[in-house]
């Protein structure tokens, strides 16, 4: 009887473990309920109910999370499947509507729910000047974006993935043209999505590719079969999917949306284009660990793409002028170092550095986002400047962002970059030496923005500085609600923080949690991957060195635009970077142009001239022949006899000769 | 008298109707060369008529063979003088009417 | 009896339509016969799916060894479907359109509706072609007595194209005829006639070209943008969501199971066609300033992508083709639907001359916002499911094929997004100042659509069961 008790017990407790994951579809419902509560009532709410009920979704998905990721925490925990209901299954090819568990998923559902949610409460204050519908219809989009968001990252097989995938970039389109009315707007976020679309056809390139080679999308099957494919099915398959996290992770040569998407609502920048959607690629590849760590060329692809975009983009930063367009380049140049650990095997480091980056780069937004709400609407930071005493909270904590991103111990960037250095200098110390100089591009011109923002004097106009002399009701210049510095104050906190969980081994054995908690995910890949051990001498070498310079350029930095900004246009070789390189134009160039030109001339020629020439044609030979055999009839009765009489002549020799034979 | 003498003699009627058909403009003059071919066939099938009468009777007296192609010219005469009849009252509402019996004068069905 | 009665309904309905004269009631009885369709259809295949209902044979012209047989299989089933579906929904939206003599365009509108389900269902070779005719022979009154401006020189366009195309057909099928054993048109001779390979080869052509016109197929397609611009958008809607079906599935019915010789034999030019048809009509589709020229290159370049999958011989591609039947068929009748309410109330369709709608008429920019994902074909909506099958079916067939069709899929993007914004975004200007939302059996057309666009995006299952059996068919006799 005893036994048999104990068993009930068991069982029971079983059951309350399991039901933590198996409830795991609660977390991308409440979103999609938010959206749908948001999007169809959205003439009947009032503002304050519909950012209410934008958050609340969030932040319950955000507790589901937590205890999910509790539980992904426990020791032995393996990946676990959990079946919705059957979405494709034909011809042998089973895919479910199944979502899979496991710790690098946890991560991203904490990262993408928790700061989603700042973001959903800073949103709240920050879209306040807009009418209730389209308020409404702002918080509709947002959790339409993190319930496609979350479908990307606990799909168990690559479809959900790519139907997340492409959710996410759907709703980056309508959130970027969300005040549609201006066109601008709207070509930005077409930009956006036709990009991520040619990024997507090699994503589902690869994904028919998977299915030749593997016979499934799901991810067990496919990695637990990925060590008998051929190498050379594996580059081509991990090449193609690159191809899609380039489109999604704006990496060269698809990068050139990610800065036009800066028309967006700031928290949308800081949710869809820092923190969460642009990291997919990331997600992806860390997820598909063991198909690259099996084709070396496609890794060596993956990093020098990922350096040249961190390299590339980190330049064009140095002389932009648009506080959001600064943040978008320093975001596509993160990414580049995000890539550049992946193609180096640094799963772990990515991973970290997705993490610690959407802290810091969404506090930076939001912080921008702060100013811009606080300016009127004002971007150009050539017209700002001394806002360090109008904006303390969000000064203090834009400051914190910039540290971090800078990468000055003990602040996340550095924990995270240096992990991703470290490595790719074991990988091969060219890669150390360039990354080491975009990480000190990054500094540069993130204290240039900082010190034109906050330091030296106000540069605005004195409507900006005193709106009550227009408008009676107005106030001084003032810092934002407790809306938006709240997230700013817990995302500081983070980034100052986050990096602990990542100590290098250097400091203390051990110390690196997360590399701990995310082993089982990267097992495989570590398994087969060579170990480039760096001794710990040359560790501190590379620490040293890379502080030192880090805090010379800051200092450099801070020097010179706090006291002499730069307000005038760029010139010289420094124009070519504020022009971005002329790469748009050099897009428009190559390929817009010659396609629309293309399409004029079948329009015009084609279609008109060619094919329906021809078939036009037809019926005016058969008029034309109609017109001349017209003229036999000339009227004249002896014609008319002359050609019957020639006719039965001829009647006569065809039936004489048949006849004859 | 042999069957090729009415052969050829048919012949060069038939032939002087459709030269005279194909040549001439005046519509009586057409006319009359379509009687003259009418005839040319009115006489061939006389003689073979009695060509073939000639071949069979030796061996039955009583054949009706012979008979047939006698009828069919009877026939034709009949219909040749309807169509004379006919034909003769047009041309004469079209020399009333235009004035002349000129056959390319009437191409108005050309325009 | 469900197969018979849906030809019956509304042959007979449409006779009848003929001898109302006012105008309401004309409306009032098609609706009615509509619903009464959809009603029987809906019937048979929730409480009497089965054989009796599926199969129906009587005696038709018997000296010609052909008779009345139907035969209602997976994938006409799920045919027959979209069609009873589509005509309510089309006689709903295009509610508020004045017509001269409405009796006669009803009738008219009924008589084919006849016509298309008779082709879906016809079992027998000379009934097919029977209905295949009186499913196109209404559409040439119906365009050139209520098209637009060029409408008599375009209904001569589009009969010359379909007449020659229909009259190869028939010459293919009477020579079949004779080569049958019991001198017979129906299917099961037909398809038991053995064929040399190279009378399959010509006879393949006589019968594609017909399927090819119909479709169409690059490059027998320059009657389509002009004839669906012409023609009123209650036909259109025919045309574009129906009867592009007719070529589709006649390729399905007939087609592959008379010549699989041919069909292998020529499966290289017709999925080169196709494809570079899906890229070219892509191209088009982004120059297009009128909205209706817009979707018919948009529907071209679709219709591409399905007649290649009809042909790339493996289960992915078959199945992905049959499920577009179903979805592209509901996602144009949306698309129809926004243009015809847009030019309703605007009077054009230029989309030069319009912006800013979404401003006043959120509603219809966002059901058109949905129908227009649907058209590219955005994960979760029902085009997804099957172009990403046939999208597999055609990688299958060659790696090259899906690479270069998958360049549709960017340019469906560029000018779906395009339309979207120039239509819908932007400021409002002189035409669309005074914008009003649409009203309530407008919104609950395009609501029936867009939850079939949800129900099969999401949960395609039940229609993969459906079609099953016809893929395996003929999945079988390529074998």
């Amino acid at each position: 009887m005893r036994g048999t008790y104990f068993k009930l017990r068991n069982s029971y407790l079983i059951y309350i473990m399991n039901s933590i994951i198996d409830l795991v579809y609660l977390v991308p419902l409440f979103p999609l309920i938010g959206f749908l509560i948001n999007g169809l009532g959205r003439n009947n709410l009032s503002k304050s109910l519909s950012g209410i009920i934008g958050s609340g979704v969030i932040l319950a998905s955000f507790i589901v999370s937590l205890l999910i990721f509790n539980e992904t925490r426990a020791e032995g925990f393996t990946a676990t499947t959990v079946n919705l209901f059957e979405f494709i299954n034909v011809a042998g090819l089973n895919i479910p509507f199944a979502f899979q568990i496991d710790q690098l998923s946890a991560l991203f559902l904490l990262i993408i729910t928790g700061v989603g949610f700042l973001i959903h409460v800073y949103s709240t204050s920050y879209m306040h000047e807009e009418a209730p519908q389209h308020f409404a219809r702002y918080f509709a989009y947002l959790n339409l974006f993190v319930f496609s968001m979350l479908l990307l990252v606990l799909g168990a097989n690559y479809l959900i993935m790519f139907i997340g995938w492409e959710g996410v970039g759907l709703c980056s389109y309508l959130l970027i043209g969300y005040w549609f009315k201006n066109n601008e707007y709207g070509n930005a976020a077409r930009k956006a999505f036709v990009m991520n679309r040619i990024g997507d056809l090699g994503f589902l390139l690869g994904l028919f590719f998977i299915i030749q080679q593997f016979g499934s999308l799901t991810y067990i099957d496919v990695f637990s079969q990925a060590q008998g494919a051929g190498t050379s099915i594996l580059t081509v398959i991990t090449l193609l999917l690159f191809v899609g996290a380039m489109g999604k992770s704006a990496q060269i040569p698809l990068y050139t949306w990610l800065p036009d998407a800066m028309a967006g609502p700031t928290p949308v920048s800081a949710l869809i284009h820092a923190a969460t959607m642009v990291t997919a690629g990331i997600y992806m590849i860390a997820r598909s660990n063991i198909l690259y760590t099996l084709a070396p060329v496609s890794q060596t692809v993956v990093a020098v793409i990922g350096l040249a975009t961190a390299i590339l983009a980190a330049t064009i930063a140095l002389k932009q002028n648009d506080i959001k367009k600064v943040l978008a380049y320093s975001t596509v140049s993160q990414l580049g170092y995000m890539f550049l650990g992946l193609g180096v095997g640094a799963y772990t480091g990515a991973v970290f550095h997705v993490m610690t980056h959407a802290f810091f780069k969404a506090l930076l937004f939001l912080g921008a986002g702060s100013v811009i709400h606080a300016m009127h609407h004002e971007q150009d930071i050539r017209k700002m400047g001394g806002l360090a005493k109008k904006l303390p909270v969000t000064h203090w904590t834009f400051l914190a962002g910039c540290i971090a991103i800078a990468g000055i111990p003990p602040f996340s960037g550095f924990f995270s970059k240096d992990e991703i250095l470290v490595h790719a200098f074991a990988a091969n110390p060219v890669y150390y030496i360039i990354g080491l100089a975009g990480a000190l591009m990054t500094a540069f011109y993130m204290f240039r923005l900082y010190a034109m923002t906050f330091r030296g004097t106000f540069r605005g106009t004195h409507e900006q500085e005193h709106p009550r002399l227009n408008d009676a009701v107005g106030q001084d210049l003032h810092e934002s609600p407790w809306q938006m510095t709240m997230p700013l104050v817990v995302l500081a906190v983070l980034a100052i923080v986050a990096g602990f969980v990542g100590i290098p081994e250097l400091f203390a054995a051990d110390a690196h949690k997360l590399e701990h908690y995310l082993a089982p995910v990267f097992a495989a890949s570590t398994d087969i991957a060579e170990a480039h051990h760096v001794s710990h001498e040359t560790e501190y070498t590379l620490l040293a060195v890379s502080i030192t310079l880090i805090v010379v350029s800051i200092l450099y930095a801070l020097n010179r635009f706090s006291k002499k900004p730069e307000t005038g246009e760029a010139e010289g070789f420094g124009k070519i970077l504020a022009n971005k390189w002329y790469v748009d134009e050099l897009y428009n160039n190559i390929i817009t142009k010659p396609l629309n030109g293309f399409g004029i001339f079948a329009n015009r020629f084609i279609e008109k001239s060619g094919i329906d020439g021809l078939v036009n044609g037809v019926g005016k030979t058969v008029q034309w022949g109609g017109r001349q055999l017209r003229l036999l009839q000339s009227g004249q009765v002896g014609n008319y006899v002359l050609w019957m009489v020639l006719g039965i002549l001829i009647f006569f020799v065809l039936a004489i000769t048949i006849l004859n034979k | 008298m042999p069957i090729n003498y009415y052969i050829f003699l048919a012949i060069a009627l038939f032939s002087i109707g459709v030269a005279g058909v194909l040549t001439r403009r005046n519509a009586i003059i057409i006319f009359m060369c379509v009687e003259l071919m009418l005839n040319a066939v009115n006489l061939l099938l006389v003689a073979f008529s009695k060509m073939h009468y000639e071949n069979v009777v030796v061996f039955n007296p009583a054949s009706p063979v012979g008979t047939e192609a006698q009828l069919f010219v009877f026939f034709i005469m009949v219909v040749a003088a309807a169509e004379v009849s006919v034909g003769l009252a047009i041309i004469v509402m079209m020399y009333r009417n235009i004035h002349s019996v000129d056959v390319n004068f009437l191409n108005r069905l050309k325009h | 009896m469900t197969a018979l009665l849906l030809i019956l309904i509304p042959l007979i309905g449409g006779f009848t339509a003929f001898f109302i004269k006012e105008e309401k009631q004309v409306k009032m009885w098609s609706l009615a016969v509509a619903f009464a369709s959809l009603a029987v259809m809906s019937y048979g295949l929730l409480f009497a799916f089965n054989l009796d209902n599926k199969v129906f044979v009587a005696e038709w012209l018997p000296q010609f060894g052909s008779s009345f047989a139907l035969l209602m299989d997976g994938v006409s089933t799920l045919l027959c479907l979209l069609t009873v579906v589509a005509y309510p929904v089309i006689f709903a939206s295009t509610w508020k359109s004045k017509y001269t003599s409405p009796n006669s365009f009803y009738g008219l509108m009924l008589l084919t509706q006849a016509g298309i389900l008779g082709v879906f269902l016809a079992a027998d070779g000379l009934l097919f072609y029977f209905f295949w005719e009186l499913a196109l022979i209404p559409v040439y009154f119906l365009c050139s007595k209520w098209g637009g401006e060029k409408r008599i020189a375009v209904t001569f366009k589009f009969f010359i194209y379909t007449f020659v195309g229909s009259l190869l057909m028939l010459v293919g099928l009477i020579y079949l005829y004779y080569q049958t054993s019991d001198a017979s048109f129906s299917m099961q001779s037909l398809y038991e006639v053995k064929l040399t390979v190279t009378q399959q080869a010509w006879l393949f052509w006589l019968f594609f070209i017909a399927f090819a016109v119909k479709m169409p197929v690059f490059p027998f397609h320059t009657w389509q943008p002009d004839t669906y611009e012409q023609s009123p958008t209650a036909v259109t809607m025919v045309l574009s969501a129906l009867m592009v079906k007719m070529g589709l599935f006649a390729v399905v019915r007939w087609l592959i199971p008379l010549f699989p010789a041919g069909a292998l034999m020529f499966d290289n030019v017709v999925i080169g066609l196709s494809v570079v048809g899906m890229v070219y009509a892509s191209v088009l589709a982004m120059q297009q300033d009128d909205l209706k020229r817009l979707v018919a290159y948009s529907s071209i370049a679709h219709i591409g992508l399905m007649s290649a999958a009809l042909f790339v011989n493996n289960e992915s591609g078959m199945q992905g083709a049959m499920i577009q039947f179903f979805s592209h068929g509901v996602n144009v009748l949306g698309m129809w639907i926004v243009v015809e309410l847009i030019e309703r109330q605007f009077g054009t369709r230029k989309m030069s001359e319009l912006g800013g709608i979404a401003q006043k008429a959120p509603t219809l920019a966002i059901l058109l916002v949905v129908v227009a994902l649907a058209n590219v074909a955005l994960p979760l909506t029902n085009a997804f499911v099957g172009e990403f099958l046939m999208f597999n079916g055609l990688f299958k067939f060659n790696l090259w094929y899906a690479a270069v069709g998958g360049l549709s899929i960017i340019l469906s993007a560029v000018y779906t997004l395009r339309m979207i914004q120039k239509v819908f975004f932007g400021n409002e200007n002189a035409v669309t100042v005074n914008t009003t939302e649409i009203n309530w059996y407008e919104k609950t057309s395009l609501a029936v659509i867009v939850v079939a666009i949800f129900v099969m995006g999401i949960y395609p299952k039940p229609v993969f069961a459906l079609v099953q059996e016809t893929v395996t068919m003929i999945l079988g006799i390529f074998k």
